[in-house]
């Protein structure tokens, strides 16, 4: 875990600032500003339409022609909104890569998985021929997958979810990426295999030194895999801390009510303190704070602007007009 | 605890699965020789990993689907055959909830139609009275008025469980199987609609099996707690017992592995190799041998049954290494 000094140590490498994604005229994502540092694991946490998913996927231009991108996604200089296909080509596989939920949708199901992995091999490596072979099998190796060299020769529908997950996490693997990034990586896999995807995701991140953005519902999963972590609330980024930091006291009523929502796996069952109401529809957000209409602590000052994301202690970022007592948030620690 | 309101003794169901368009048909056992009783409100969770089973429990508990072998009997009666007059009748008294409200519920119709609709199916109370109840229940779940007009895609995701909630205790049943009621809703949303079920559990002393592969969601609202692993319960007790000191490898692994936010010093996550196996091609003995951190010779030729392993808690164990007289001992370490 990090502690508060060395937050700030490690390189930053893709920074980014005032991203803000309309749909026609509908604007979700409302100036995100971020960055990651070399080798950091860094969680992204909200319910859905938060913008988690929507923020990497306009950083990495993979949003459809009609989303409206401003603001800037820079990889180390290089800017990434508005860049050239090419550009982008060599970015995206290359040097940051991405993972999504559902591994088997995700690859091809008429083509051999060796195949599908020779492919990024030749693209972002230049390989061929029995270099490939001989890598891809590396990479099945790497991932755990048993007797890789026959299993190469197999479609997607003969691998397990689990499986095909750590097919997918071998391709991402091929382009020798700097950065990965895992959209809700084990979210539709069983607790055991998620345990297993997690821990190997852990592994190659330290063996490789590679950058993990991790954007998950499940605040355990995050916990757990993630150095820092972004709270995220109807398109902005409501607090941001070190993970052990923020799941210890987490100060924004919206990251409070979050951890709080959830059952405790021990000690004395209580009713869970749940978040009043429903996320707000991005055609109609609340004046002020969007987080208003649901927050218990709500006052006048919030009702004016949406408050900005400011520092009220070294590594922290708040952005709530009020200081919530931190009376009673001891109790709910369990779990 | 109170009277018992449903029993299954010894359910099997084996399903015929063919691989390929000319393959040769295999057994499939999806539940295998599964006994357990459920009191007057009180609620048994089923957790488990997906093929474990534990929806074809839910459906068979229900008659939604008949047992190959052994008895679902509900207040001392056999369930009758699914269709027939006699089971609708019944059926009012035992309600289902699933995961997809939206599939759950008419498209066509303004949620308080559908929520007023057993109560004309079932002819029950006076007509004139029935808009009035289903308005009664949709504002217990918590709809306003105004909500209650719209038609279900009018509605999020956590308001529509709610009306297929108000739905199902229109008749006032006595048992109700949720089969991952909350599994599709977002975190703040689910605490909610967990809050909720606790409340008309008790409101209305109902009688609940809880079929979900979240751990926390289950311990929050079970009485009891049955864990599945390839169609067996390999280990069942209370509720808070069990997750607090789970005995059996699987069940350890499972509670281990469960993310959590905060880590207790000294916590061992434990973390299984490979798969649960093809539920078409179930390891011989114990099936979760070949998964096992601590099998032995004997539990690749054994299968262990399920054995009271303390008589005060009621604790089931079906493990070689928990022998009763073990208990003790391993709870201990």
């Amino acid at each position: 875990m990090f502690d508060a000094a060395s937050v700030m140590v490690p390189s930053t490498q893709f920074t980014l600032s005032g991203l803000t994604v309309s749909f026609d005229g509908v604007t979700v994502l409302h100036g995100v500003d971020l960055s990651i540092g070399r080798g950091e694991a860094l969680g992204l946490v909200g319910e859905s339409g938060s913008g988690k998913s929507v923020t990497w996927l306009a950083a990495l231009g993979l949003l459809p022609a009609k989303a409206r991108v401003s603001g800037s996604a820079r990889l180390d200089g290089t800017e990434l909104v508005g860049a050239s296909p090419e550009t982008l080509d060599k970015v995206r596989g290359g040097r940051v890569a991405m993972i999504f939920q559902d591994p088997t949708s995700a690859l091809n199901p008429v083509l051999k998985v060796g195949t599908q992995i020779g492919e990024a091999l030749s693209l972002h490596r230049g390989l061929s021929g029995a270099a490939i072979r001989a890598e891809a099998k590396r990479l099945f190796d790497l991932v755990g997958i048993p007797d890789a060299e026959r299993r190469l020769s197999a479609y997607p529908h003969e691998f397990s979810g689990g499986q095909n997950q750590r097919v997918m996490i071998a391709m991402a693997l091929a382009g020798k990426p700097d950065i990965l990034v895992a959209d809700e990586p084990t979210t539709a896999l069983d607790i055991t295999i998620q345990a297993q995807i997690l821990d190997l995701i852990n592994s190659v991140r330290r063996e490789m030194g590679m950058a993990l953005v991790l954007i998950s519902h499940d605040l355990g999963v995050i916990a757990e895999t993630c150095d820092r972590v972004a709270v995220m609330y109807a398109g902005r980024i409501v607090e941001e801390a070190p993970a052990a930091r923020l799941f210890a006291e987490p100060r924004h009523p919206y990251a409070r009510g979050l951890l709080h929502s959830l059952p405790p796996l021990g000690g004395v069952r209580r009713k869970l303190v749940s978040i009043p109401g429903v996320v707000p529809d991005p055609r109609a957000l609340p004046k002020g704070c969007a987080f208003a209409p649901r927050c218990t602590h709500v006052s006048d000052a919030c009702l004016g602007a949406s408050p900005t994301l400011r520092s009220p202690e070294a590594g922290r970022r708040l952005a709530c007009v009020l200081e919530p007592e931190n009376t009673d948030q001891r109790q709910f620690e369990a779990a | 605890m109170s009277a018992t309101l449903l029993t299954a003794a010894d359910l099997s169901r084996t399903y015929g699965s063919r691989r390929g368009l000319f393959g040769a048909i295999t057994k499939v056992r999806a539940v295998n020789r599964v006994s357990f009783s459920i009191g007057a409100g009180e609620t048994l969770g089923i957790v488990g990993e997906s093929g474990s089973g534990k929806s074809t429990m839910g459906r068979m508990a229900l008659g939604l689907e008949p047992p190959d072998e052994g008895e679902v009997r509900f207040i001392g009666q056999p369930i009758p055959p699914s269709g027939t007059p006699a089971w609708r009748t019944q059926r009012a008294r035992m309600q289902m909830i699933y995961q997809d409200p939206l599939g759950a519920l008419d498209r066509r119709l303004p949620v308080i139609t559908q929520v007023q609709e057993p109560l004309d199916i079932h002819q029950l109370g006076d007509s004139a009275n029935r808009p009035q109840r289903a308005q009664e229940m949709l504002a217990r779940v918590g709809l306003s008025v105004e909500q209650m007009g719209r038609y279900p895609h009018e509605l999020s995701g956590g308001q529509r469980q709610r009306v297929v909630l108000a739905r199902a205790l229109m008749t006032r049943p006595d048992f109700l199987v949720c089969d991952e009621p909350v599994s599709a809703l977002d975190v703040s949303i689910q605490a909610q609609v967990v809050n909720l079920l606790v409340e008309l559990q008790s409101e209305f002393s109902l009688a609940m099996l809880f079929i979900s592969h979240d751990l926390r969601v289950v311990r929050q609202v079970s009485t009891r707690v049955a864990v599945m692993y390839l169609g067996d319960f390999v280990e069942e007790g209370d509720a808070d017992d069990l997750f607090a000191e789970p005995l059996h490898p699987y069940t350890r692994a499972l509670v281990s592995a469960a993310p959590v936010t905060q880590r207790m010093p000294g916590h061992q996550r434990i973390v299984l190799k490979g798969e649960p196996p093809n539920p078409a091609n179930r390891p011989g003995g114990c099936s979760f041998h070949p998964r096992c951190p601590l099998a032995l010779a004997r539990c690749k030729v054994e299968a262990p049954t399920l054995v009271p392993v303390d008589q005060g808690s009621g604790r089931r164990v079906a493990c070689h290494l928990v022998e009763p007289s073990m208990s003790t001992s391993n709870r201990a370490a």
